[in-house]
């Protein structure tokens, strides 16, 4: 898998997911339980936005000094006896990882969950060079089962799936006779993946922080399966999207704590793990060998760019669960491993405009996503300039009103659609209109600019304007 | 142990930032600090009563009893998981607490050895029940914190289908923030530092929660007073 997940042009991702009734129930109530927990975890501190103002500030400083905790990263795990690889594209990441794995004669490895090894494509690579590579996390294991699904959510992957599916990929790839219940089928992915952790070669893992003054690696998972990815092969790889660190555990326990609360509500997951390293000298579990590869691939020309806040991302999926687009379309509509409010700004960004340019599009600009940003990063903003570039760019907007409209599946009443028109009073629709009116709109506006004008906003609430001329087209 | 590819990425980096890369640590200063105002100036018996209440939200039993009573609780805890086949790290804490005759003297437990290699991954597999220490224990999010050394091994805490976590009372901090500054104090970083809190568990199937995924399946923690 690599970011890109569809082959088909947007309009028909939205068509086919926008059908899929289980999904977009699954994904309405999951974000609802998200939000709720979220919610009450961010309230019981009683301080949310200091807290926020606090991860905003400790990412605006790594991102100021990246140079600077890059070196100090590296030369702390040089000194724990471990091995760094600077990628600046995907194909040097993979390339030098498949090259560990046939000096190893690696034939089994094992994979915890990460979002960058994905984006790189890396199991494919692995694949090809002849290695059995098996996620051990629970929803990246079904998916990878079932023909190598694509994932829908950053946090929780098979959010698109229902038990029954899962019995049914179970009992067909795997032989599995037991009931649906989530029990059953979690225990027999327990039994499964207990073999390949203890005969596995070398073992993948991600990284959600790493600390630049001790050269470890920060792993938040629930299951424990990255414990085990790193306890028993006797290779080690974690890799790593360069902006994803901090100075020191200080910061990384602020951080972590901003990460499980608005990811899954949670005050710590089951398991935060630091490695330092390869195992010391006497210990009987752990690496031999450790090796830390840190990706770029495309993440500097982010930097010092007005797309710069982006990389202050933790990968939370706050944005996520409160998106009303993502509600409606689910996340394989985005087409990228990296879907919401976060894939929307950073999907264009990683994998370009040709193949996400409608992204920006996919959404109402409610600003919830930045509303519950840990690290405040201000999402629609950074939304409105995609727009803003994409429309200088090619001179128009990529995507039809009556196409992203009807998939959003936002009657005509509702608050979202709404907001949308309302927060249109933006630099983006300066251009296009005359003060009164806008009658050459971008984006979901195109289609319906094209046969009249849209009212600009301030001028008279778009609901309103809508009743009054439904009304008088009733009338005609 | 090598570095590959870093002066051209490092100066990439640099350049976007406006300037030549710099090898000059940044002063860190916050203008928050909002994470001191969590559970300050609580009494460690105060902290004890967070803990225990954490507890229930984290799927875990707790019992909290004195030295002196420990070999007991102990004994409980270990029955209510059908006692069975056992390993502990190796630690001098066992001895403090009083536990040394019920650990060597029980044929079906195993003190982590690393004299004997790999036997030590294959008992923590077959094991019934892990038994840990905490090294730190977080009141507001109910973590032990596990550091792995050469007697204590990484999988002793995972592989287990049942792990009893021994919390002595003195180790318990208001939260995360207090062990970041421990562990930072520490001249030496343990390979592995585990902040464990409760069973393991997934809600990737349907969001359905289940407690035992990969990690142990059930959890008890035993806070011990006087120690």
């Amino acid at each position: 898998m690599s970011m890109k997940i569809s082959n088909e042009q947007f309009p028909n991702r939205l068509e086919e997911n926008i059908q899929n009734e289980f999904m977009r129930n699954a994904v309405s109530s999951a974000q609802h339980r998200f939000q709720t927990r979220r919610a009450a975890a961010a309230e019981q501190l009683g301080n949310w936005e200091e807290w926020r103002n606090h991860g905003e500030e400790i990412r605006q400083h790594v991102l100021a000094n990246l140079d600077y905790y890059l070196y100090e990263l590296s030369e702390n795990v040089v000194k724990q006896g471990g091995h760094v690889f600077f990628a600046e594209t995907a194909e040097e990441a993979n390339d030098y990882i498949v090259s560990i794995a046939k000096k190893k004669q690696a034939r089994k490895i094992v994979k915890a969950k990460s979002m960058v090894t994905e984006e790189i494509s890396l199991n494919d690579h692995l694949e090809q060079a002849g290695c059995e590579v098996i996620e051990t996390d629970l929803g990246e294991y079904i998916l990878q089962l079932d023909d190598h699904d694509p994932p829908s959510h950053i946090v929780t992957p098979a959010l698109h799936k229902n038990k029954e599916q899962i019995r049914e990929v179970f009992a067909e790839k795997n032989g599995y006779t037991q009931s649906s219940v989530p029990e059953d089928l979690a225990l027999h992915a327990r039994q499964v993946l207990r073999e390949h952790f203890l005969t596995a070669d070398i073992g993948i893992t991600g990284c959600n922080f790493a600390v630049a003054e001790t050269g470890s690696i920060c792993l938040v998972t629930n299951e424990g399966n990255a414990d085990l990815v790193s306890a028993l092969p006797k290779t080690q790889i974690s890799v790593m999207g360069m902006e994803r660190l901090v100075p020191t555990f200080e910061e990384m326990e602020v951080l972590v704590s901003l990460l499980t609360r608005s990811a899954v509500g949670q005050k710590l997951t089951s398991y935060i793990t630091v490695l330092t390293g390869a195992k010391k000298a006497l210990e009987v579990d752990g690496p031999e060998e450790f090796h830390l590869v840190i990706v770029d691939n495309g993440r500097s020309s982010i930097l010092g760019s007005e797309f710069e806040p982006i990389l202050q991302c933790i990968r939370c999926a706050a944005c996520i669960n409160v998106c009303p687009v993502y509600r409606q379309i689910g996340g394989h509509s985005y087409g990228s491993i990296y879907s919401g409010p976060i894939g929307a700004v950073l999907s264009p960004l990683l994998g370009g405009y040709d193949d996400y340019k409608e992204l920006p599009y996919a959404s109402t600009l409610c600003g919830a996503c930045t509303d519950v940003c840990p690290v405040k990063i201000p999402l629609h903003q950074l939304l409105l300039k995609h727009r803003e570039v994409i429309v200088e760019r090619e001179g128009r907007a990529p995507i039809s009103e009556a196409a992203l409209m009807n998939a959003f599946g936002f009657g005509t009443a509702s608050s979202s659609l709404y907001r949308f028109g309302s927060k249109m009073a933006s630099a983006v629709m300066k251009p296009f209109g005359n003060g009164e009116t806008i009658s050459n709109g971008p984006g979901p506006l195109k289609a319906w600019t094209d046969i009249r004008e849209f009212p600009a906003p301030n001028k008279e609430r778009f609901r309103d304007w809508f009743e009054k001329h439904k009304k008088e087209g009733d009338h005609s | 142990m090598t570095i590959a590819n870093r002066e051209h990425f490092l100066t990439n980096i640099a350049s976007r930032l406006g300037r030549s890369p710099s090898k000059e640590k940044p002063k860190r200063i916050w203008k928050y600090n909002p994470q001191a105002m969590v559970l300050k100036d609580y009494s460690q018996d105060e902290l004890v009563q967070v803990l225990v209440k954490q507890c229930a939200n984290i799927h875990t039993a707790v019992m909290t009893c004195t030295v002196e009573e420990l070999p007991h609780t102990f004994q409980k805890a270990m029955e209510s998981y059908g006692n069975g086949t056992g390993i502990y790290s190796k630690d001098p804490r066992f001895g403090d607490m009083g536990l040394t005759s019920l650990l060597t003297l029980n044929p079906a437990l195993h003190e982590w050895d690393y004299e004997k290699g790999n036997a030590n991954i294959k008992m923590a597999e077959q094991a019934n029940i892990g038994i840990v220490i905490s090294d730190i224990t977080l009141a507001e999010s109910g973590t032990i914190v596990v550091q792995t050394s050469k007697d204590n091994g990484r999988t002793l805490s995972y592989l287990p289908s049942n792990s009893i976590a021994i919390i002595p009372k003195s180790t318990i901090v208001p939260r995360m923030t207090q062990a970041a500054q421990q562990l930072r104090a520490n001249p030496v970083t343990a390979s592995s530092i585990h902040f464990i809190t409760g069973p393991s568990n997934s809600a990737d199937i349907e969001m359905k929660l289940v407690v035992g995924v990969h990690g142990p399946i059930r959890m008890t923690y035993l806070i011990v007073e006087g120690i």
